[in-house]
């Protein structure tokens, strides 16, 4: 039996409670309304949800339940009667209920607080997902596939016939070192960008730059990696790599780096222009006074005050440049090695989540597995990376406020 | 002998020096932005363009009956057995009549004149012919898709030298294109199919377009809209009017910080071993892509909406409360209308984040091949779950491609998805400016 037929029951349950508690509560105040505690409307609504809500928490319930036990084909017959039956239940007591000094507007809004506080709690519950989803599958993986040789190999070859080298070093390798060339194009622009725009700009040129790298900050990761596969790439390969003699990959860590770089100027500067604009007028006020220049106070009083707010803006951007997935799929190539040179094709820990999660995948074999394990490693660095720089851009802003 | 004031000494030329390279480097930041975006939108365009415009071929072909419907009862189960495979040599035929009729001399084969026609337009008029029999035994008049490389050559994609070396065409052929375009047979016409019809494959790139990408996304937003929004609001409305400021609230704030920073990837992850492997909901489905991306914008809407929330007044809710309204409808009949418009701000801009969100999307299976349109609600799988693709992971699939037409297709559908984020950022921005109040 499906649950679609319990559903409708909620429903058309829910939508009689209202009628019947409004009209008891009518007759109950003898038609005065002014003898009731709480509005009939009230007591409509308490009816509302007192019916529907537990009905549709233990649907949830059973949902979750049947996977767990995992119960295949429809519900057996007593879980819809069961629902049915609570649906209405809660609509009799809560008929019952009315009454002339029953506070149907305090119930009701219990209710409501409840929901309330259940939808807050899914952002709990989404990251408890994440752990649990990565959790379970990583420790599939582990006990298939040494830790050791997970963590500290530096060979990346699955086969999907067995036997594969699955060492996380070359990826977080090639994750680092396009990060790293991704941060050092962005930091210092995005930096200087949002000086200039927060201190020097004139209004005219503020009005113009400002939406154009908001702009850049709203565009798709996807149109990045395709900017940096068929435009970004083949420049760089005919331009720098052949003629330097670096090799003849179109994709390679400076392709990835510098196309993320320019995603993340805005990100920077969007983070520094706030932080900037933090540091207390004052102090910029102070420093002029004493007959600095401008170029002298930025450095030596804003930037200094706003430092601890700067690293946490780079932290922040790190974690995303980690994190980053459509632009290293499309710009960096799959080929895991470590080396030095930025016009090789590296790969990174997104890439490889990516291949090995798509196409044909065994859940029980380790060239699948290892994806959860590599995601699970990705959002352990990633968390705290964030919570760092949560941590010191909050003790940052507090120190002004 | 003192110096005057109005003389810089070369300690000042220094400073000022060091301001003006200061200064420098500020507008030299700014240049790079603005040049790198400027590079962006022109690369994009410049090659996506070409995609809105495709080479058709007008022709007449001819429906004998003795091919089509061997029976000459007009019996559908005999008439659908003869496959595109059958229908090709009629076009061919047709378009070798049209060459004859406009004068073009030629020395290709026949064989060769029928490669200038798009190997899915036999579909085209099979199609045509199933749904309407009554054509079988007459010509009629077809507007069929012209093959890739001819479209290329006429974008400036294919050129005589390098069909020179493509074993799918030759120079002769586009030297008969040139013609047939002089003759009016072959024209250049907006590419409407583009946004309507669904992908083709690997040898098809004339035949690429956006239907079910745009549908599939479609749903998904809706998805996300029914899911997001409320479960946002809500939870804002808790946070920031009900929620005691516990170790409990601070757990969820430092979470919600927390997950609007969790990279994108790991969503999938999540939708990949909950949604689909945990609770058995379909892949591919705009279902599953919905409630990851939900959950992806969810810190997003709830954000803004805190901070919408924030800005209505103290005195408001003192008002509300004072003549009698509870805690709880202080918030509803007052509070949330008047954070309303910044609440649609914000959950305008995280739908258009969502919008062009890819990588989890990939791991949730939506990358797959797909051309059936799919249904808003089908009894099989339900509601929003029939496969479908979405634009992001089209864009993406196409760039996996062997064909350089594909890109042309891939930067497209770019310049589709960005006229859409614009249009929904513009929304956003008039609302902003409309309805905001300070108070």
């Amino acid at each position: 039996m499906s649950l679609t037929l319990p559903l409708l029951v909620i429903i058309v349950l829910s939508i009689i409670g209202s009628y019947l508690a409004r009209r008891r509560a009518l007759s109950v105040s003898g038609g005065d309304i002014r003898h009731l505690a709480s509005l009939p409307k009230q007591h409509g609504l308490n009816a509302i949800l007192s019916t529907a809500v537990p009905a549709m928490l233990a649907i949830i319930v059973w949902l979750f339940a049947a996977r767990i036990m995992e119960y295949r084909g429809a519900a057996p017959i007593w879980v819809p009667l069961g629902i049915m039956a609570l649906a209405l239940l809660g609509l009799v007591l809560s008929v019952m209920k009315v009454s002339n000094t029953f506070r149907a507007r305090t119930a009701s809004e219990t209710w409501i607080k409840g929901l309330l506080i259940g939808a807050s709690t899914i952002a709990i519950m989404t990251t408890v997902g994440i752990v649990f989803s990565m959790l379970f599958e990583s420790i599939n993986f582990f006990r298939q596939y040494s830790w050791t040789s997970f963590f500290f190999s530096t060979d990346w070859s699955p086969n999907f016939r067995g036997n594969s080298d699955l060492g996380i070093l070359p990826l977080l390798w090639g994750t680092l070192y396009i990060s790293f060339i991704a941060l050092a194009f962005a930091v210092p622009t995005g930096l200087f960008a949002a000086i200039y725009l927060s201190e020097y700009a004139t209004p005219r040129i503020r009005s113009i730059a400002k939406p154009a790298i908001e702009i850049l900050a709203g565009i798709p990761t996807i149109v990045y990696g395709l900017f940096a596969l068929v435009t970004v790439g083949p420049f760089l390969r005919d331009y720098f790599a052949q003629p330097l003699g670096f090799g003849d990959s179109a994709s390679s860590v400076m392709t990835a780096g510098l196309v993320m770089g320019i995603m993340l100027i805005p990100f920077v500067s969007s983070l520094s222009d706030d932080i900037i604009n933090a540091v207390p007028q004052s102090m910029r006020d102070g420093s002029l006074g004493l007959g600095a220049t401008k170029s002298e106070t930025i450095r030596q009083v804003v930037v200094p005050a706003a430092l601890p707010g700067i690293v946490g803006a780079i932290l922040l951007a790190a974690s995303r440049a980690i994190g980053e997935t459509m632009i290293v799929v499309l710009g960096a190539g799959a080929a895991a090695r470590i080396s030095l040179n930025p016009f090789e094709a590296m790969t990174t820990v997104t890439v490889k989540i990516v291949s090995q999660l798509t196409g044909d995948t065994d859940f029980a074999s380790p060239e699948t597995l290892v994806a959860f394990a590599l995601g699970l490693t990705l959002f352990v660095i990633t968390l705290a990376l964030n919570v760092l720089a949560l941590y010191i851009v909050r003790r940052y802003r507090e120190q002004y406020e | 002998m003192t110096k005057s004031l109005y003389t810089e000494d070369a300690r000042t030329k220094r400073r000022n020096a060091a301001e003006r390279r200061f200064k420098a480097y500020g507008a030299i930041a700014i240049g790079i932005a603005m040049v790198a975006l400027v590079i962006l939108l022109t690369s994009v365009v410049s090659q996506g363009i070409g995609a809105f415009r495709q080479t058709y071929i007008t022709i007449d072909v001819p429906l004998p009956e003795a091919k089509l419907d061997k029976s000459g009862t007009r019996d559908m189960a005999v008439m659908s057995k003869v496959t595109t495979i059958g229908y090709a040599p009629l076009l061919r035929d047709g378009l070798v009549n049209a060459i004859a009729e406009a004068g073009i001399q030629t020395d290709l084969s026949d064989k060769e004149i029928g490669d200038l026609i798009s190997k899915e337009a036999p579909a085209t008029v099979r199609d045509r012919v199933l749904a309407n029999p009554d054509l079988i035994g007459g010509t009629d008049r077809f507007t069929l898709l012209a093959d890739g490389r001819i479209d290329g050559y006429f974008k400036g994609r294919v050129t005589m030298a390098s069909a020179a070396l493509d074993k799918n065409t030759s120079p002769g052929k586009l030297e008969l294109a040139d013609k047939l375009r002089d003759a009016g047979i072959m024209n250049v016409k907006f590419n409407w199919a583009f946004l309507t019809a669904p992908d083709a494959s690997d040898q098809r790139p004339e035949a690429a377009g956006l239907g079910v990408a745009i549908l599939g996304s479609l749903y998904m937003m809706i998805v996300v809209l029914v899911l997001a929004l409320p479960i946002g609001v809500a939870a804002s409305i808790y946070l920031e009017e009900f929620a005691p400021k516990n170790r409990w609230t601070d757990v969820i704030e430092v979470n919600i910080a927390n997950l609007a920073a969790v990279p994108s990837i790991v969503y999938g992850i999540l939708g990949l071993a909950i949604f689909i492997n945990f609770m058995q909901f379909n892949q591919s489905s705009p279902l599953v892509g919905g409630m990851v991306l939900a959950l992806m914008t969810l810190p997003t809407i709830i954000i803004s909406t805190r901070a919408a929330l924030k800005a209505v007044p103290p005195s408001i809710r003192d008002a509300a409360l004072g003549v009698g309204a509870s805690k709880m409808q202080s918030v509803f009949h007052h509070v949330l209308p008047l954070a309303a418009p910044g609440i649609l701000t914000g959950t305008i801009i995280g739908l258009a984040q969502a919008l062009g969100e890819t990588a989890p999307l990939l791991l949730i299976g939506m990358v797959a091949f797909v051309r059936d349109y799919p249904e808003a609600y089908s009894s099989a799988t339900g509601l929003f779950g029939d496969p479908s693709t979405a634009l992001p992971v089209q864009i993406y699939n196409w760039t996996q491609r062997a064909d350089p037409a594909f890109v042309e297709r891939a930067q497209g559908a770019i310049i589709t998805l960005l006229v859409f984020l614009l249009v929904m950022n513009t929304v956003a921005i008039i609302l902003r400016r409309r309805f905001e109040r300070r108070w």
